[in-house]
């Protein structure tokens, strides 16, 4: 085992946590920071493993930057939303009703 | 009902990192060496940096795609009708020391900005680095109450977002007169790259404060 | 020779910027060339692949795996045609749509080009990183467009599909670094040779993740609950264009993984899994439309149920006769097409009558005979092909896919399709019974455009005559 893949266990174990908090969290704000810390645990095992020959390897990491804006794109995305649900409902989660789960009737 | 679901989410994505984590163990070497091809292929990508030459030119049309991407989610933010918020809004104090700081500081950024650019082709750096840079600068105009938010953006500050992205589907389009989607002559390759990367670097600055600058407005219509 | 492949993806990304920088509202000729353009260049492409095979073109010039490498062969060919000829009369559709309400047309045009552009990308890549960028291209233009209609329920509806689009992706992503970290490569191209001579077991791992975040994407039980809000409460158009063409892009990608890339590690157990979620979406979805008060939440269940057929192809094409095989996984291309023209009749169809009627509930359409003929034709004839009833591709499709059934001894899948299809058409008939129905005193029709009625009769009809010209595709579908 090598400083490499240490890293790839570490991003395994943040990608795993940021899925969890990402299902469970009912504050969207939570939400939007656990889909952060997946990405981030998804570019450590990228970069991790792909370097655990010892050799740093430029393609991930350009990989990585192109993940990189696309998060950001999507974070901002996702608390744009956010806002506009506190702006209309006050509240900063997901209401709960029957839109959220299969409508048996009206 | 509700803790069930919590206790088989926790186990499953548990289970699930703990086969991860114990695969990704013991690999066998990866069949492709790509660093080695880049490396040998490096000299004809018009730059010296290996990250710059796969983000501009190996994998440049991810990049395409990606800028795209940045454009469209403001474009989403902009697309959601604008809703009059109900909160307070504090109406920033014009400090005086902010305002002094953020004028000798801006400058600065823009200097760093245009170095981090051009220091791309040959080491960490370019144009989205360089961007991030110009947003900040936007952004700490704003805060220091220099800068007013977004309301909507006119045609020019349109085409200002748009025009990295346009800029770089022009070469693109120019190129395929050559034959092939984004292929980069011979010689050009690196005079290509850096006209591409300084209109993304001005059109990514813009997006990225944008993207701030324009949710602040809705709050300040309160 | 002239190469439609880059162009496909050329267009509309420029329409799409260029009506951007036009202004909200602004910018609807745009869309109408570029799609009559796209709908050339795609007939063009499918041409050269019925005459010359399997296309593969190396951008930048560097080829795999360094550079990114596009790939057309017939299934993408069938899905790039399939693509342009709904989103074209959808685009007369829209405008006629949005006439009256320019406030809510707003950035409708700049999202539809981005959403085609992230659509023919995705069709036509060979490299899963990049595909993995026209995914987050294809699903923010999509929340965008959800977003548009305003108001807190569709605000609610975007939130939650882009939550979900977020997770699917995320999941996908991970994958594609998984095989990167133990292959070195991400082009299919490379990677499929390699899958075949030795897949460790994080590969499995790796093809999990990227077919669960897929099929999270595609709607598939259980993963549909983010669906019917988003489909039914966009904008008539929107829901259109998702429902037919945005859940087909990643099931496209779930046949490309499976047949190509994983095929070495599948297995008939997991094969027969995702049959058994296809037949509890069919199930599952046709009651819950059967159950539905509002038109377009009726038509939103109704993709529900239909995804569940396209699933139905995994267990009758893998572990069973070549023969077999082929039936099946004609029959569930041939499905996709099937229901993406029937779909976008439908939704459109639906769109027209609450905008004629002003109300969206289906008691709310007694009269609709009488007074809109033409937009009740278009909806049953697309039901035709929902219900799988002959002459249409959606019963062509259902046929290939019984028979293959029957070939292979699983007849509980036939049990399965036979239920739906009966429980289809009761949903169906639900709304047609209601529009027969004498207007009431207080009714308040509205005059319709003809452009919010021919368009939209177009695309019901290709979607019967699918079924009669569904050679055509499959012998597209078989070029090699």
């Amino acid at each position: 085992m090598n400083a490499a893949l240490v890293y790839a266990l570490t991003g395994t174990a943040l990608f795993v946590l940021g899925v969890a908090g990402l299902i469970l969290q009912p504050h969207l704000l939570r939400k939007i920071l656990a889909f952060n810390i997946m990405g981030s645990g998804i570019f450590l095992v990228m970069v991790g493993l792909a370097q655990r020959a010892g050799t740093p390897d430029p393609v991930p990491q350009a990989m990585v930057l192109t993940g990189i804006v696309v998060a950001i794109a999507a974070t901002a995305l996702a608390l744009a939303l956010a806002r506009q649900l506190l702006d209309m409902s006050g509240e900063m989660r997901l209401p709960e009703e029957k839109s959220g789960k299969d409508r048996l009737d009206v | 009902m509700k803790t069930l679901l919590n206790v088989a989410v926790l186990f499953l994505a548990g289970a699930f990192g703990l086969a991860l984590g114990w695969a990704i163990l013991d690999l066998p070497v990866a069949a492709v060496n790509l660093p080695e091809q880049l490396t040998a292929q490096l000299d004809m990508s018009g730059v010296v940096h290996p990250v710059t030459a796969v983000l501009l030119n190996f994998r440049g049309y991810d990049t395409l795609l990606e800028i795209a991407v940045l454009l469209l989610a403001l474009l989403g933010i902009l697309a959601l009708p604008r809703h009059v918020s109900d909160h307070q809004h504090r109406p920033f104090t014009a400090n005086p020391v902010l305002q002094t700081l953020a004028r000798v500081l801006v400058p600065l950024m823009l200097l760093v900005a245009g170095y981090i650019l051009w220091a791309g082709a040959h080491r960490p750096g370019g144009a989205f680095q360089a961007g991030a840079v110009l947003a900040g600068a936007g952004v700490l105009l704003h805060l220091a109450g220099l800068l007013p938010a977004w309301v909507t953006p006119g045609r020019t500050l349109r085409a200002g977002l748009a025009v990295g992205l346009l800029v770089f589907i022009a070469v693109a389009v120019a190129l395929m007169a050559q034959g092939t989607l984004l292929q980069y002559p011979p010689g050009w390759a690196g005079a290509l790259i850096l006209m591409i990367e300084a209109s993304l670097t001005f059109s990514l600055g813009l997006i990225l404060a944008g993207l701030y600058l324009i949710l602040a407005d809705s709050r300040a219509q309160a | 020779m002239f190469d439609p492949i880059p162009w496909l993806i050329l267009s509309p990304l420029i329409w799409a910027t260029l009506a951007f920088v036009h202004g909200p509202g602004q910018g609807g000729r745009l869309p109408v060339a570029g799609l009559i353009l796209q709908l050339a260049l795609a007939a063009m492409l499918a041409q050269q692949i019925v005459a010359g095979g399997v296309r593969v073109y190396a951008v930048g010039g560097w080829g795999a795996p360094l550079g990114i490498d596009l790939m057309a062969d017939g299934l993408s060919a069938v899905m790039l045609l399939l693509t342009q000829t709904v989103a074209l009369p959808l685009v007369f559709y829209a405008r006629a749509y949005f006439a009256g309400h320019a406030n809510s047309l707003r950035y409708f045009w700049p999202l539809t080009g981005y959403l085609l552009a992230a659509m023919n990308a995705l069709f036509l890549s060979a490299d899963v990183f990049n595909i993995y960028v026209t995914l987050e291209l294809l699903g923010l233009a999509a929340v965008g467009l959800v977003a548009l209609a305003g108001g807190a329920g569709p605000i609610t509806a975007a939130m939650r599909y882009l939550l979900a689009a977020l997770l699917g992706s995320g999941a996908y992503l991970l994958g594609v670094a998984l095989l990167y970290g133990v292959y070195g490569s991400v082009s299919l191209a490379a990677l499929i040779p390699l899958i075949a001579a030795d897949a460790p077991a994080v590969v499995s791992l790796a093809a999990a993740l990227m077919l669960l975040g897929l099929m999270l994407k595609t709607a598939l039980f259980p993963f549909h609950i983010w669906l019917p809000p988003a489909h039914g409460g966009a904008p008539a158009p929107v829901s259109a264009l998702l429902s037919a063409l945005v859940i087909k892009a990643s099931f496209y990608l779930i046949l490309r993984l499976w047949f190509d890339l994983f095929e070495p590690i599948t297995s008939v157990a997991a094969a027969q899994l995702l049959g058994a979620l296809g037949a509890a979406a069919i199930l599952w979805g046709s009651f819950l439309a059967l159950r539905q008060t509002h038109l377009k939440m009726l038509v939103a269940y109704s993709t529900v149920a239909q995804i569940g057929y396209l699933f139905l192809l995994f267990p009758l094409a893998t572990g069973v006769s070549a023969e077999v095989a082929a039936s099946a996984w004609q029959g569930g291309v041939l499905q996709v097409v099937a229901h993406g023209l029937a779909k976008a009749a439908m939704f459109a169809a639906v769109g027209a009558m609450i905008i004629a009627t002003g109300r969206d509930e289906i008691s709310g359409i007694a009269g609709v005979a009488a007074r809109l003929p033409l937009t009740l034709f278009t909806f049953a004839l697309a039901g035709v092909t929902i219900m799988g009833l002959p002459p249409s591709g959606g019963f062509a499709a259902k046929w290939l896919l019984l028979g293959a059934a029957q070939a292979s001894g699983q007849w509980w899948w036939i049990v399965v399709m036979v239920v739906g299809g009966l429980l289809s058409a009761a949903y169906i008939f639900k709304v047609l019974r209601q529009a027969f129905l004498p207007v009431e005193e207080t009714a308040n029709f509205k005059l319709l455009p003809r452009m919010l009625e021919w368009p939209v009769l177009l695309l019901a009809l290709a979607s019967l005559v699918l079924g009669l010209g569904g050679g055509e595709v499959l012998s597209l579908l078989g070029a090699t």
